[in-house]
């Protein structure tokens, strides 16, 4: 258990050391000079050497690689080209904002998932079945910043324009309400949870359809599998055998699949941010791919890629976990 | 042929394959379909922003509509049929063939081959897919031939998964063995009787793959990465609506229902094909 841990760690490791070091690359080999943001527009030859040594752009591409590298794993994420701000105080500005969108929907998205799917594989070859079905599908093929724009144009725009009441009118932009700071701590909290709500149903919506189409399949696979028909000719109950024997084996591979649909996640995180005004990770990461804001383009890849290697390993143990044949006999 | 007469008995994958066709033909025939041309601004000011039905002030009716240039929607819609479904199967392509020649390579040679890909396609997976594309898309000038390539190079590591699997799963075949044991070349091997066997499951993540590959590209389209305007894709029309949102609602809708019918019928023909032509389920 302890060697498969230790094992876990390094590949992770050395999968983040691989994300980091691609992505330098990458930037490194882009046409676009990042020392022309740095110097006013028109500067001159001099300015331009002055500016691309004080940002280190003059030395070979293996040494920049290798101090970048060293600053980076101590926590000197160095400063941002367009705002002039560490980027280490940008990107904890911004963390939280996805952390909070990206859980919040990771819940609604497992807990509406198994419910719906196996709501589904209950009611199997019904009206609701099919209904259901047909309906995950389409909202499964929704890429995530339509289905944005469509729930802004009917809960706020549409909304606002008929007068709804509060309950389904929601903010389309942003955090908080200009006048968070004016409201009581309860209004506080209120305004924030409406302005998560069009961001989380737009995240959730998808990933909920996504987890019901595999929790459907999943049951159903398990279904017919001799140790349930074995718990069935022994005489224990319906209840028994739809909770202890067949939930609890379908359900399983969910726990893979948290680790595998992160990226997926993160992606559309990405657009959702965008959308919505939200000020994370995603949403700074748009802007200095556009701005060629190097320092910060390198920073948040490697976050999204720590945060998809903690989420697997987080997987694999809860796995262990879950299943104690796991770490019992080491399987993959 | 009869794992074609399979497929073509669930009703899901004829449904997905009929939406394709149509698209398809769409998009083939878009000169003679569409009523108007894609690009063309005509008198901007009188022809922005017409609802769909509406008659212009040249008397031509728009049924889905202008966008704010005045430009027929439906026309666009048509041409822009050409363009996703385009850079979806040409990029699927890409990565299928990547990932097909990793996971063969893997399966086949084994060892610190194996190791070595099979490490490189989990670190390849770790990555956002969105946030590498950003990364290679801003980095270059956006073309068409550019977001082909990045869809490609980023989506091959499912497929490499699922090739070095199948393949290692023939390796020990009886048929295998008889035909190293006459003498048959690496080569010949692979291409002979390891990928004709494997194929299946390929075709399925293909079929998803192209989904997935429209999607990404109209999401880049939309973050003004994908392909260029004035050439239209559902993208960026889609990212054009989303300005006029109030006073234009159907400018961002249409192209959307677009792409979500596409996804909706490369997902309906990638699970139909899986139950219709895998043995164990069959």
């Amino acid at each position: 258990m302890l060697r498969r841990a230790t094992r876990r760690l390094l590949l992770g490791f050395g999968i983040v050391l691989f994300v980091v070091t691609a992505t330098f690359i990458l930037v490194s080999i882009a046409p676009g000079d990042p020392a022309r943001l740095w110097v006013a527009p028109g500067a001159g030859q001099a300015e331009l050497d002055a500016a691309r040594q004080a940002l280190g752009l003059d030395r070979p591409l293996p040494v920049r690689y290798l101090t970048w590298l060293a600053n980076f794993a101590r926590g000197d994420w160095g400063t941002s080209l367009v705002q002039q701000r560490p980027v280490m105080s940008i990107v904890a500005d911004a963390l939280p904002h996805t952390l909070l969108l990206t859980a919040a929907s990771l819940i609604l998205t497992y807990i509406g998932g198994i419910i719906v799917g196996v709501i589904q594989a209950l009611r199997h070859r019904t009206a609701l079945d099919t209904g259901l079905t047909v309906t995950t599908l389409f909202v499964y093929g929704m890429p995530a910043y339509w289905l944005a724009i469509m729930l802004v144009l009917v809960f706020s725009y549409a909304a606002a324009r008929y007068g709804w009441p509060d309950w389904i009118r929601f903010p389309a932009l942003g955090v908080t309400s200009l006048d968070a700071e004016f409201l009581s701590p309860w209004g506080r909290t209120v305004d924030r949870i409406r302005h998560l709500a069009l961001p989380l149903v737009t995240l959730g919506a998808i990933g909920v359809a996504g987890t019901a189409r595999f929790v459907r399949g999943a049951v159903l696979d398990v279904r017919n599998l001799p140790f349930v028909r074995t718990a069935r000719a022994k005489g224990v109950s319906q209840l028994a055998v739809q909770w202890r024997h067949i939930l609890r084996n379908a359900l399983l591979p969910l726990i893979t699949l948290l680790g595998l649909s992160l990226p997926a996640l993160f992606s559309g995180t990405v657009f959702v941010e965008v959308i919505f005004a939200w000020p994370g990770m995603g949403r700074i990461m748009v802007d200095a791919v556009a701005g060629r804001d190097y320092p910060i383009v390198m920073a948040t890849t490697a976050i999204f890629a720590l945060l998809v290697v903690i989420g697997n390993l987080l997987a694999d143990i809860l796995y262990a976990v879950a299943d104690p044949r796991v770490a019992r006999d080491g399987h993959e | 042929m009869n794992s074609l007469g399979q497929l073509l008995r669930d009703r899901r994958a004829t449904t997905g394959l009929v939406i394709l066709a149509i698209l398809g033909i769409l998009g083939l025939l878009a000169p003679i379909i569409a009523p108007a041309d894609p690009v063309v601004q005509h008198d901007v000011l009188r022809t922005r922003f017409l609802p769909p039905f509406a008659t212009g002030p040249d008397g031509n009716l728009y049924m889905l509509g202008t966008d704010r240039f005045g430009r027929d929607l439906l026309s666009r819609l048509v041409y822009g049929a050409r363009i996703s479904l385009a850079v979806g199967l040409l990029s699927v392509a890409v990565s299928v063939g990547l990932g097909a020649v990793i996971g063969l390579a893997s399966a086949y040679f084994g060892g610190t081959v194996e190791k070595t890909l099979m490490a490189l396609t989990d670190a390849a997976l770790a990555m956002p897919r969105l946030v590498l594309l950003l990364a290679l898309i801003t980095l270059w000038e956006p073309s068409m031939l550019l977001v082909v390539l990045v869809l490609g190079l980023t989506g091959w590591m499912g497929i490499a998964r699922l090739t070095r699997a199948e393949v290692k799963g023939l390796m020990g075949r009886a048929f295998v063995d008889a035909a190293k044991a006459a003498g048959i070349g690496d080569v010949r091997l692979i291409a002979r009787h390891l990928l004709p066997n494997a194929v299946t499951p390929l075709l399925v993540a293909a079929a998803l793959g192209v989904g997935n590959a429209i999607m990404l590209e109209a999401g880049l389209s939309f973050l003004g990465l994908g392909v260029p305007p004035p050439a239209p894709s559902w993208g960026n029309m889609i990212a054009g609506g989303r300005d006029a949102l109030v006073n234009a609602p159907w400018i961002a809708t249409f192209p959307g229902i677009m792409v979500v019918l596409t996804v909706v019928a490369c997902n309906l023909l990638g699970d139909g094909a899986r139950d219709a032509l895998d043995p164990k389920t069959r």
